[in-house]
């Protein structure tokens, strides 16, 4: 009997068991962090202004490249607060007014903002209008008062304007009409109430005009004619001196034009400088009495003595960056000048009058991956002992952001990793002697203490410090962190390119940087003037036979803007980040096409087409080419031209014909070409499957027990094109003028699969290729509301195969090959539906084998992303599904697609600026892990069909164990009193 | 409610030509769709497409629309090359121009003639067949003012054209006068590895499809729905209702085996006093089950 007693409390035992085992939809608010991680950048600093006041002296406000407004802790580096704008809308310039706003000028000088600098509220918003486009300069003066009124002097769009501090109103404007005035300089000289406007006037003109600050009065315009012409810049001398170029960028011209007369003083750069050659360009710079230019390599620093006097205080063939002027104390101005000396910088803070003292002189070990100094700004601050001191804000080439203080670097941040062009994810090192890089095991005790604590915690007997030291040791589990593979494949190093040409390689267990590496190659240099980085594809992905080898990636970059400039490879190691290789090719590279063969070394065979349609096959090895001569005539290629409207198929032809024999060369020629009437249709989209999808099975059971085979080609390709007129922004066009095409076309014969027109529908086209599915996303004019679409594609040649006898008998086509240029049977299913926000990027989850459903993960418009499960994108859906149809998973159509905000995610972050997600199969087939970045990252892990596979992070292994153990004392137990009891029994 | 649009999904085979049966009534110019293909025939799901031989054999096209719609007779060429050489005439294309009343203009009753290969050109084909190189064609990209921007090109291996004779297959995709793109191949597979014949007689058996542009299903609207008000909201399902055992399962299997317990000590009981009548009271409970079972 008390076996049988027993056995209810195990059974309720074995229930609740159960019920705790059943994953959940989405995440629990204790669960954040687990497994996914963000981090908040700004991008490269552009202007950095420090707050003098004394509650915001901690405070340091930048503008960025990435057009973030961002107020950083000057101790910690931390953002304090961080305001993205738009893309369209470039900061111009940033500075403090009245000691507690930020005022920033944007969008071209047409936006002046006021914003609370403790918490970062907007204060006000002025826009500014003008005649013409122009310059764009902020003035914010100290002490220039209009009626008790703080005045802001904006020149922009050519009209120059006064702006209350207070509110944001304009108390007068000023336009300079003249058609070629080109400003340069609003200068306001401390203490009077003048502005002074110079620009120059068809090239040769140097204009000067005195306004009143306090209205607006025009009170003198000088002009003076200098014959051979101005150079771009000036640079900022004095409050009536300014020094600038003449054309030819060989004298030097000192301007003045105190009290309203203008005069010029000529100075040839070879009076000054023995062995200037080459044209000179000025350094911006605003110290009072010296300039800065420099020719070539060599950097002058010129004093201007009395009346346009020029002295060559400092001449230096090291990298050099200056700040501008700081005021410290009544007519003193210090400044500091930062120079490279092999692998440390000099840092030197001088007084504007007295260059040979220093105020400051430190000598700062600097990374080598850091680049050169691009920008420095200077603050100061009163040390214990009542002395200045200074720190100083310098902005690197890999965009980082460092602070100085004291010799050393108190913080840094890596900002380049707010601009990231493209990402690829490598395995990491397999676990071996010597092979873990960070040792993070720890000893019995622990881990026993850590169970226990969670047994404690699941059996709900935790302290609020129990609970506490439960989630801070989730967070910091060392097994994610581990620098070795693991048996889920969860750990893995994402390696990030970014605009700054610096590579990083990224922890996806914490998202900590492993190694990063500024690419040589991408280094300015001779022959390379502006080095662009574009794509990053995998070199080498070792497994099998060639694991000793270390994975490695391909950085393809190009030598400026146009895409005919030759291109560079280099070689990256992706476990240490050292660059193997670099190639600086004589071609340019137009497209590359990584080819499915791979040589003995795990070396990916990849194709790269230059401008003049030749592909030249890398590696350069013979057993490449060896592979590639098998498979030459099965090679096919496409190019999109989006600015002609035409679609070209290619194959390769022969050995290229040119003087130079190169085997790797071949010329190509043109299969096929799909010529978009210009007038009516204009490519705004293409999609192609990602190359490296699995997909598990090509058959779909449907409802009544058919089979649909899904058409499933690499060769696939999404193109969306609209009416030329409609490309603009919603709204511009009516809806009969404006119509959205959308075309599946194979690459191969250049065979449009399929071809449909969506009327009254406006761009951008945001698409996603999947499977024998795309899912895109626009604009319907008429609905006024964004919809989404899908088209699913299935195989009608392969759709008598249902037969099992057939499948036995093997009298089926399943197995025979496939070619493109049989005629395709196919039918296309397609449905739309509408979606309430506007998307910035749509992705796709992918697992290791495939068999996980899909979710769609959409950017949206808030930065976040959504996952959408893809039943919802099925165009079987209907009203009112049929039950055979409900079992197999159909949810009954509704015009809309649902938002469950428990799918966010990004749950309650933002990835700020979110540009691209990429989705990376883990080795566990229920999970994938997704990384989204933009100005923010973010990295989480997904399971679109829960962790059907493994248990839970957090499960308790502990409970598991005690359970066990009490169920065997129990049977234990019982047994001897059912002994005794049966004993008893018998002697009675 | 029950005018619930219902989206009609539809075939495409490429040699059919078909358009959406949405019951959606736009105001949209529509084209008459009727006048696009050669096959014409409103039967979106006909396995077979209507082949058309060369010379071809149009649909029969009924004179339905107004005056305004003037009808003229323009031709433009197909060109081939074999392999990389040159493009040449290789047969001409003959379609009636019609311009509809709102501007549009269309091409209708497409009909092709194909020159014959010279000796010449027989020579170079079975180069191509045995080299298994690709023999290429290419039509102008605007049919009005030849080439226009630019010639469509298409091509195929030579080894998938020969049958009997020489069969191929065109699908020309236009947008009004001009012409996107043509597809061009063989009519039925072409199994690799592709093997090579030659054909029996050097004559085309030509197949030719113009296609235009599909319509778009459009996103459902269920606003009849919404403005069905109380009735609609009225007629929401309540979620249905779970059997009994569906819902207390996991109450009712505990409270039948604490039943089933008690049961058999109940029975017990009775045996227990049965047996015990010597002892009252000595033990509370009955014997245990096991020794009972025992």
């Amino acid at each position: 009997m008390a076996i049988r007693s027993f056995f209810v409390p195990f059974l309720l035992f074995a229930l609740c068991f159960n019920s705790s085992l059943t994953p959940v939809l989405s995440l629990y608010e204790d669960q954040v962090g687990l497994m996914d991680w963000h981090q908040q950048y700004i991008g490269k600093v552009k202007q950095a202004v420090f707050s003098t006041q004394k509650t915001g002296r901690r405070r340091v406000i930048v503008s960025t490249e990435e057009n973030v407004i961002a107020s950083l802790d000057l101790r910690h580096g931390e953002i304090f607060w961080r305001h993205l704008l738009g893309s369209n809308d470039v900061i111009d310039g940033i500075d403090i007014g009245l000691g507690k706003y930020v005022i920033t000028l944007s969008s071209g000088g047409s936006i002046l903002r006021s914003w609370n600098l403790p918490d970062g509220q907007m204060v006000w918003e002025s826009f500014l209008q003008g005649p013409k486009h122009s310059k764009s300069l902020l003035l914010v003066p100290t002490n220039l008062k209009i009626e008790k009124d703080n005045v802001i002097v904006v020149f922009s769009n050519g009209r120059l304007h006064a702006v209350s501090c207070i509110d944001g109103e304009v108390l007068w404007n000023k336009d300079f009409e003249a058609e070629s005035f080109e400003v340069q300089q609003v200068i306001q000289p401390p203490g009077s109430d003048l502005i002074y406007v110079v620009g120059f006037a068809a090239s040769s003109q140097f204009e000067m005009y005195q306004i009143n600050a306090r209205n607006g009065e025009l009170l003198k315009h000088e002009s003076e004619t200098f014959s051979s012409g101005f150079f771009r810049e000036v640079s900022l001398v004095s409050s009536e001196t300014v020094a600038a170029l003449d054309s030819t960028g060989s004298i030097l011209l000192t301007i003045s034009f105190q009290n309203g007369e203008i005069s010029f003083q000529q100075t040839p750069i070879s009076n000054l400088v023995e062995d200037s050659s080459g044209p000179a360009v000025i350094i911006p710079s605003s110290v009072p009495g010296i300039f800065a230019i420099k020719t070539n390599a060599i950097t002058i620093f010129i004093r201007v003595i009395g009346k346009g006097k020029l002295e060559v205080v400092e001449t230096t063939n090291h990298e050099t960056a200056v700040s501008n002027a700081l005021p410290i104390s009544e007519g003193q101005q210090a400044f500091a000048l930062v120079q490279h000396a092999g692998s440390e910088i000099h840092l030197a803070v001088k007084l504007a009058h007295d260059w040979d003292g220093n105020l400051l002189k430190e000598s700062i070990k600097m990374d080598q991956q850091r680049g050169l100094v691009h920008k420095v700004f200077i603050n100061n601050y009163i040390r214990t002992d009542r002395s200045h001191g200074f720190r100083v804000l310098i902005v690197m080439e890999d965009h980082s952001l460092l602070l100085l203080q004291q010799g050393a670097v108190v913080w840094s941040r890596e900002d380049g990793l707010a601009s990231i062009i493209d990402v690829t994810a490598s395995e990491l090192p397999v676990e071996r002697d010597g092979v873990s890089v960070a040792k993070v095991e720890h000893n019995l005790f622990e881990w026993l203490k850590g169970h226990m604590l969670k047994l404690k915690g699941t059996l709900m007997l935790a302290s609020p410090e129990d609970v506490a030291a439960i989630q801070s040791m989730r967070l910091k589990s060392s097994e994610k962190s581990k620098m070795t593979r693991d048996h889920n494949g969860f750990r893995k190093l994402l390696i990030v390119l970014t605009r700054a040409g610096k590579l990083f390689a990224l922890h996806t267990g914490d998202g900590r940087i492993v190694w990063s590496h500024l690419l040589r190659s991408l280094h300015k240099s001779e022959a390379c003037k502006s080095p662009i980085g574009l794509n990053m594809y995998q070199w080498q992905v070792p497994h099998h036979h060639a694991l000793d080898e270390n994975p490695s990636v391909l950085v393809i970059s190009r030598c400026g803007p146009s895409s005919g400039a030759p291109g560079v490879l280099s070689f990256v190691d992706a476990y240490t980040g050292k660059e193997l290789n670099s190639l600086s090719l004589v071609h340019a590279v137009v497209q590359v096409i990584p080819l499915p063969y791979t040589d003995s070394t795990e070396q990916r065979l990849h194709l790269l087409i230059d401008s003049d349609k030749h592909a030249h096959l890398y590696p350069k090895s013979s057993e490449a080419l060896g592979i590639f001569k098998r498979e030459f005539s099965n090679i096919y290629w496409y190019s999109v031209e989006e600015l002609d409207g035409i679609i070209k198929g290619h194959a390769l032809k022969c050995k290229c014909t040119g003087e130079v024999a190169d085997e790797f060369c071949f010329d190509t020629r043109d299969l096929w070409s799909v010529v978009f009437p210009s007038e009516s249709e204009k490519i705004i989209a293409t999609v192609t499957r990602k190359s490296n999808e699995v997909v598990h099975t090509q058959a779909k059971v449907i409802a009544d027990q058919d089979v649909m085979y899904k058409y499933i080609s690499r060769n696939l390709l999404f193109v969306a094109t609209v009416a030329p007129k409609g490309s603009g922004e919603i709204g511009s066009v009516t809806p009969e003028e404006s119509w959205l095409v959308v075309y599946l076309i194979d690459t191969v014969t250049g065979r449009i699969l399929h071809r449909v027109t969506h009327h009254g529908a406006q761009g951008p086209v945001h698409a996603v290729f999947s499977e024998n599915w795309v899912v895109y996303h626009y604009f319907n004019l008429r609905a006024h509301r964004y919809e989404m679409s899908v088209i699913e594609i299935y195989d009608q040649s392969r759709a008598d195969n249902k037969d099992v006898w057939k499948l036995v008998l093997g009298k089926h086509n399943l197995t025979s090959p496939i070619s493109l240029f049989s005629r395709p049977e196919v039918i296309t299913k397609s449905q739309s539906y509408f979606f309430t926000h506007s998307v910035k990027a749509i992705a796709v989850t992918s697992t290791a084998k495939g068999i996980t459903s899909k979710q769609l993960l959409i950017g949206t418009i808030g930065d976040q992303v959504l996952a959408l499960d893809k039943r919802f994108l099925d165009p079987r859906r209907s009203v009112n599904p049929t039950q055979a149809e409900k079992e197999e998973g159909i949810i009954p159509l509704t015009d809309s697609l649902p938002i469950i905000p428990q799918s966010y995610v990004t749950h309650a972050l933002r990835v700020e600026g979110l540009r691209g997600i990429l989705t990376v199969p883990a080795k566990l087939e229920s999970t994938t892990l997704v990384f989204a970045h933009g100005v923010d990252l973010f990295f989480t892990q997904l399971a679109p069909s829960r962790t059907y596979d493994s248990l839970t992070e957090d499960f308790s292994y502990a409970l598991l164990l005690l359970t066990i153990v009490a169920l065997v004392a129990a049977i234990f137990v019982t047994w001897r009193l059912s002994e005794r009891k049966e004993l008893q029994d018998k002697w009675r | 409610m029950k005018s619930v649009k219902v989206i009609v999904s539809f075939v495409l085979t490429l040699s059919l030509f078909s358009f959406p049966s949405s019951g959606f009534q736009s105001d949209e110019l529509l084209l008459d769709d009727e006048e696009f293909g050669l096959e014409g025939s409103p039967r979106p799901r006909s396995p077979e497409p209507i082949l058309t031989r060369s010379p071809p054999v149009t649909a029969p096209t009924r004179k339905r629309h107004s005056d305004l719609d003037s009808d003229s007779k323009i031709q433009f060429s197909l060109e081939h090359a074999f392999g990389d050489s040159d493009f040449s005439p290789a047969g001409t294309f003959s379609a009636r121009l019609k311009t509809w009343s709102h501007g549009g203009q269309t091409l209708t009753k497409l009909r092709f003639s194909r020159n014959s290969f010279t000796d010449e050109d027989k020579e170079k084909f079975k180069n191509l067949l045995k080299s298994d190189d690709f023999y290429r064609i290419r039509i102008p990209s605007n049919v009005l003012n030849p080439p226009g921007r630019d010639f469509v090109i298409s091509s195929v291996k030579a080894r998938c054209l020969p049958r009997e004779g020489l069969d191929e297959h065109f699908v020309i995709h236009m947008e009004g006068i001009n012409v996107l793109a043509v597809n061009y191949g063989s009519p039925g597979s072409c199994p690799y590895p592709r093997n090579l014949k030659l054909p029996a007689k050097w004559s085309f058996n030509s197949h030719t499809v113009l296609k235009n542009s599909e319509q778009a299903p459009r996103a459902p609207v269920f606003t009849e729905e919404i403005l069905g008000g109380e009735n609609a909201e009225g007629e929401v399902v309540p979620p249905p209702e779970r059997s009994f055992w569906a819902k207390y399962w996991m109450y009712l299997i505990p409270l039948g085996l604490i039943v089933m317990n008690a049961v058999t000590q109940a029975m017990n009981m009775p045996e227990e006093q049965a047996t015990g009548q010597g002892q009252p009271g000595a033990v509370q409970r009955g014997p245990s089950p096991a020794a009972r079972r025992r």
